[in-house]
């Protein structure tokens, strides 16, 4: 028990990949016993998830206090360069820790019916979530940096050898792009190692806390140009993943042609990597620059919701249209984040969350309709409510929540959002609340050619949700309204964790 | 300390060593009956591996200098006697899984191979400008056999004709080199050469030397633009041989080139681990261009190359422009990086040229259409073909991550930024190319059907190349800090 709690992140982050290591001993044609596997090895974390839940402290801010972060574990990796194994949550990383888990076992569910390869799709499923956990739980910016490109190996052979007909280049794209930005990432992380020292031991260090200290940084890195070039290179990495409009274009590609639960786990974590990043690492690491840059960022957030909703409008594709919802709905992050005020923030963070869930839903349904009827074209169907009520009724849920109908969570966010933000620029973001009409008509829009008038004669014998698809579903829909109500489980934890981040961007203490 | 020949002897046992073993194999080739038989290769195995046992065993310490100064041993020549022998060994091991290679005579191919290993361990502790070409021959003329080893082959022939006509026109121009710098300062020492050259010298002929070695050494490490003949040769090479020259070779190139130029052009500096220049040449500027060209074209060439081996050839060019970035920081930390990526070099780049040999052997060719479907017709060369492409692009967390962020590191440290923005670019191109393959092999349909099989021997083969590439990319410590001192031994 006790080894347990006091490696309580690092059991979350490797038992998915000890999971793929079974799998892969298993022999070949035990399909059913590599699931279980698998559902096994992503449900494990769930229990301990539930132990942080209770456990964590939630008066403590962290951010750039190192003695405040919970859960840490803290050893030498690498001395003779000061690589440390640096694991530890606050407020900001937590809620991605809870969705990391619910996200990436529902996502092994939902692959029940995947027959292609299973072991191979298992395992790289399982390593996928050590990547993405361990993005979430690491404090020292090389372990960060492992995670975070781990994460692209699998997900290009997910996409790749289990995607839609243009795959291949869905998936050529995904990792070029991505790696890209990782690049630019891995030249700034090290021109920050090389800049700063180790308050206590004079080295050069890789925690990312240390670089948080602006009085770790040396005569170069103080230089603002420096700093705005820093920033910018960091900022470039994370737009990429998040994605922001120009660094897009992959996105719908990947989307389009990944199969349905790497959709949704590309969706429902994978995006929310950029904007941890930017409330991780760029902002407090160069609170200046943030400052600075806020009002290029808030209409960057701006961009991204009304274009990504018009982008999303004229899609004719279900995935697509979902896809670029995406697109809109993280938008909203980046325009709550820019306005530097506790609401703001809370608001993005909260979004990240409550997207994660909806958009999770959404590409669940739209896979079922597609393991269905083979196709996905919007226009294609029609009247569906009469034959299949209660796929209707999920995806009536989901839609209503991501296009923010009160009651929900993503209405909470989006009003945080907001109302954080109106103070701040006004005109941005009463340009930005143009959206939530257009997001609003094509969720409707398309919900009606897909299910109401009249019915589509080929579809009179569409076969109803199953019970593991409604196990999928189910949870998060539940959640989505819960916290659409009562959001204050959520909001909780992150609370004192962002409005230490709000005060360290401010420079405020 | 400067030994006489007689005492030098002790110190050369890896020399003699192989030495040794070559004139066995020799006798082998003319007593023994069955030329095809495994008694070569093994011999061969057993020379390398002494070689290797005495080389790593061989007390480095101050930096001795043998026979009456015409090698010295210390620990970078160490380090890498250690790499190349281990290179050679693995690529034996290639060599007898190659299909390409049973049906013709065994000792001889062994006796060229060791001698050029034998021309390898002099040339990285060569400090004699007469040894320094001695060696360099010594490493090349077999080369060139082994280049043209398939006689029935027109491309191995064009690949070997291609070579000596190259080879001899770089040497040559070197060697020109040589006798400028020897009529500038009177001895062939190149720790003299280095002393009177800091005194005040005429910058014009001393940087026209410096040119002309570059071009002597450049086309051993195959840099643009001296690398025209490395994708003839390697493509037609055998392909264990064009693996040994991409790897062997080019790291015993990459010592003299750092043991020539730092003890020539520059001297330790008063800072940890900095040197300076000590001569008027600015030869770390043109190293940095080229080094920035060489990896731009390696890698812009290779995308559009259907031959895998090709491919890896244009990519191995590409991975010297990589390594010559260490090369131009005049800091011990950038040598000490070239040392570290030599390492992980050695272990993804064989590993992916004997992916190439197992799936030449189903289908006597390279074309990358032969490797459509391997992950299904063989799933663990398939596998370990991703690991070492994967690592050869530099992705986490394989060892050529780690490679690549020394190498990086100590760039920006310098503050050479354009120089590390290039490389980064470059490593992007890279994967696009290198999945290329991955997607060959892991997301299309086989084209040609049948499982690949694959031996018992180059399976534990591919998994001695895996781990490392798999260790190197987790925990590293050990292996820098060899590298570490091998390098330090050289700035005392």
């Amino acid at each position: 028990m006790d080894f347990i709690n006091s490696h309580i992140l690092s059991l979350m982050t490797f038992l998915p990949l000890a999971g793929a290591a079974v799998i892969l001993t298993v022999p070949g044609g035990r399909d059913n016993l590599v699931k279980t596997i698998a559902a096994v090895a992503a449900f494990l974390p769930i229990p301990l998830a539930v132990q942080l839940w209770f456990t964590y402290d939630r008066t403590v801010a962290g951010v750039n206090v190192a003695s405040q972060f919970q859960f840490v574990e803290h050893y030498s990796w690498i001395p003779s360069i000061n690589v440390e194994y640096f694991l530890g949550a606050d407020g900001i990383s937590m809620p991605m820790i809870m969705l990391t888990t619910i996200i990436s076992f529902l996502a092994v569910i939902g692959s029940w019916n995947i027959d292609k390869q299973i072991k191979g799709y298992m395992a790289l499923l399982l390593l996928l979530e050590t990547g993405m956990m361990g993005v979430f739980c690491a404090l020292d910016f090389f372990l960060f940096y492992v995670f975070w490109e781990v994460m692209l190996l699998p997900m290009y052979f997910l996409i790749g050898i289990w995607g839609g007909p243009r795959r291949e280049y869905a998936a050529i794209k995904f990792f070029l792009y991505t790696l890209l930005g990782s690049i630019l990432m891995l030249i700034v992380m090290l021109a920050l190692y090389f800049n700063t020292t180790d308050p206590e031991t004079g080295g050069h260090t890789f925690n990312m806390l240390h670089y948080m200290q602006q009085s770790t940084h040396n005569g170069w890195l103080q230089g603002f140009d420096v700093r705005i070039l820093l920033f910018l290179g960091l900022f470039i990495g994370f737009a990429i993943k998040v994605p922001l409009f120009p660094f897009h274009t992959w996105l719908p590609d990947a989307h389009v042609e990944a199969p349905t639960a790497i959709s949704v786990i590309l969706a429902g974590i994978l995006l929310k990597m950029g904007t941890y990043g930017l409330m991780r690492i760029s902002f407090p690491m160069f609170p200046d620059v943030t400052r600075w840059f806020v009002i290029p960022m808030a209409i960057l957030g701006a961009i991204n919701i009304v274009y990504g909703a018009l982008c999303a409008m004229a899609q004719s594709d279900l995935k697509k249209l979902v896809a670029y919802s995406s697109v809109s709905h993280m938008g909203f992050c980046l325009l709550g984040m820019a306005a530097l005020t506790p609401a703001g923030m809370v608001g993005a963070s909260f979004q990240m969350f409550s997207h994660g869930m909806i958009t999770a839903m959404l590409f669940f349904l739209v896979g079922v309709v597609y393991d269905r009827a083979h196709h996905r074209d919007i226009d294609g169907f029609g009247g569906l409510g009469a034959v299949v009520p209660v796929y209707t009724f999920f995806i009536t849920v989901a839609f209503f929540a991501s296009l923010g109908l009160p009651g929900f969570s993503g209405f909470i966010a989006e009003a945080m959002v907001f109302i954080g933000s109106f103070g701040v620029f006004r005109t941005i973001v009463m340009i930005s609340a143009s959206g939530i009409i257009i997001v609003a008509a094509f969720h409707l829009w398309a919900l009606q050619r897909v299910f109401l008038g009249p019915l589509n004669p080929k579809y009179a014998q569409l076969e109803e949700i199953n019970a593991r698809e409604i196990f999928c579903l189910a949870p998060l829909a539940v959640m989505t309204l819960i916290l659409g109500v009562y959001p204050m489980p959520v909001l909780n934890l992150m609370n004192a964790s962002l409005i230490r981040l709000v005060d360290v961007v401010k420079m405020v203490i | 300390m400067i030994l006489g020949n007689l005492d030098s002897l002790r110190y050369f046992l890896p020399e003699l060593a192989i030495t040794t073993t070559i004139l066995l194999l020799i006798a082998v080739h003319v007593v023994g009956k069955n030329r095809r038989s495994p008694a070569a290769a093994l011999l061969a195995l057993v020379g390398t591996g002494t070689a290797l046992l005495f080389a790593w065993m061989t007390p480095a310490g101050g930096g001795m200098g043998l026979f009456e100064g015409m090698v010295v041993l210390d620990g970078f020549a160490v380090f890498f006697k250690v790499l190349t022998a281990l290179a050679t060994a693995i690529v034996i091991f290639m060599s007898i899984d190659c299909l390409e290679l049973a049906d013709r005579t065994q000792a001889e191919y062994y006796v060229f191979l060791l001698s050029v290993l034998l021309g390898m361990f002099l040339l990285s502790s060569a400090t004699d400008i007469v040894m320094v070409y001695l060696a360099l021959e010594l490493v090349s003329i077999p080369s060139y056999l082994l280049a043209g080893y398939l006689k029935g082959k027109a491309s191995s022939t064009e690949a070997s004709m291609k070579y000596v006509v190259y080879g001899a026109t770089a040497s040559g121009v070197m060697i020109y080199g040589f006798s400028l710098l020897y009529g500038m300062t009177g001895s062939t020492q190149i720790s003299e050469i280095g002393r009177v050259l800091t005194m005040g010298t005429v910058p014009l002929p001393a940087l026209l030397a410096a040119v002309m070695v570059t071009v002597g050494f450049g086309y051993k490490i195959a840099a643009v633009p001296f690398h025209m003949w490395s994708p003839d040769v390697y493509e037609g090479a055998p392909t264990p041989v064009t693996a040994f020259l991409s790897v062997g070779p080019k790291a015993a190139g990459f010592a003299i080139l750092v043991r020539f130029f730092y003890t020539v052009f520059a001297s330790p500096g008063d800072a940890d681990g900095m040197w300076k220049l000590s001569s008027s040449v600015d030869w770390p500027f043109l190293f940095a261009v080229m080094s920035a060209v060489t990896m731009t074209v390696g890698n812009l060439i290779a995308i559009n190359q259907r031959n895998v081996k090709r491919l890896l050839a244009y990519s191995s060019i590409a991975h010297a422009g990589y390594m010559l970035m260490g090369f131009v920081l005049l800091s011990a930390a950038g040598l000490k990086a070239i040392l570290f990526y030599l390492v992980v070099y050695l272990f993804m780049n064989l590993g992916a040229f004997y992916v190439v040999v197992l799936v030449e052997n189903g289908s006597r060719s390279e074309d990358i259409s032969h490797f459509s479907g391997l992950g299904r017709r063989a799933p663990l060369a398939a596998v370990s073909m991703a690991v070492f492409l994967f690592a050869l692009t530099g992705i986490p967390p394989f060892s050529g991550f780690i490679g690549k962020v020394y190498l990086f590191a100590e760039v920006i440290h310098q503050g050479v930024y354009w120089l590390v923005l290039v490389a980064g670019i470059n490593s992007v191109i890279s994967l696009y190319y290198y999945a290329r393959i991955l997607k060959v092999m892991f997301l299309e349909d086989p084209t040609h059907t049948g499982e690949l099989s694959v031996a018992f021997v180059p399976k534990v083969m591919l998994a001695i190349l895996v781990v490392p590439t798999l260790l190197l990319g987790v925990y590293w410590e050990p292996v820098i800090r060899i590298a570490e001192s091998s390098v330090r031994i050289l700035t005392n």
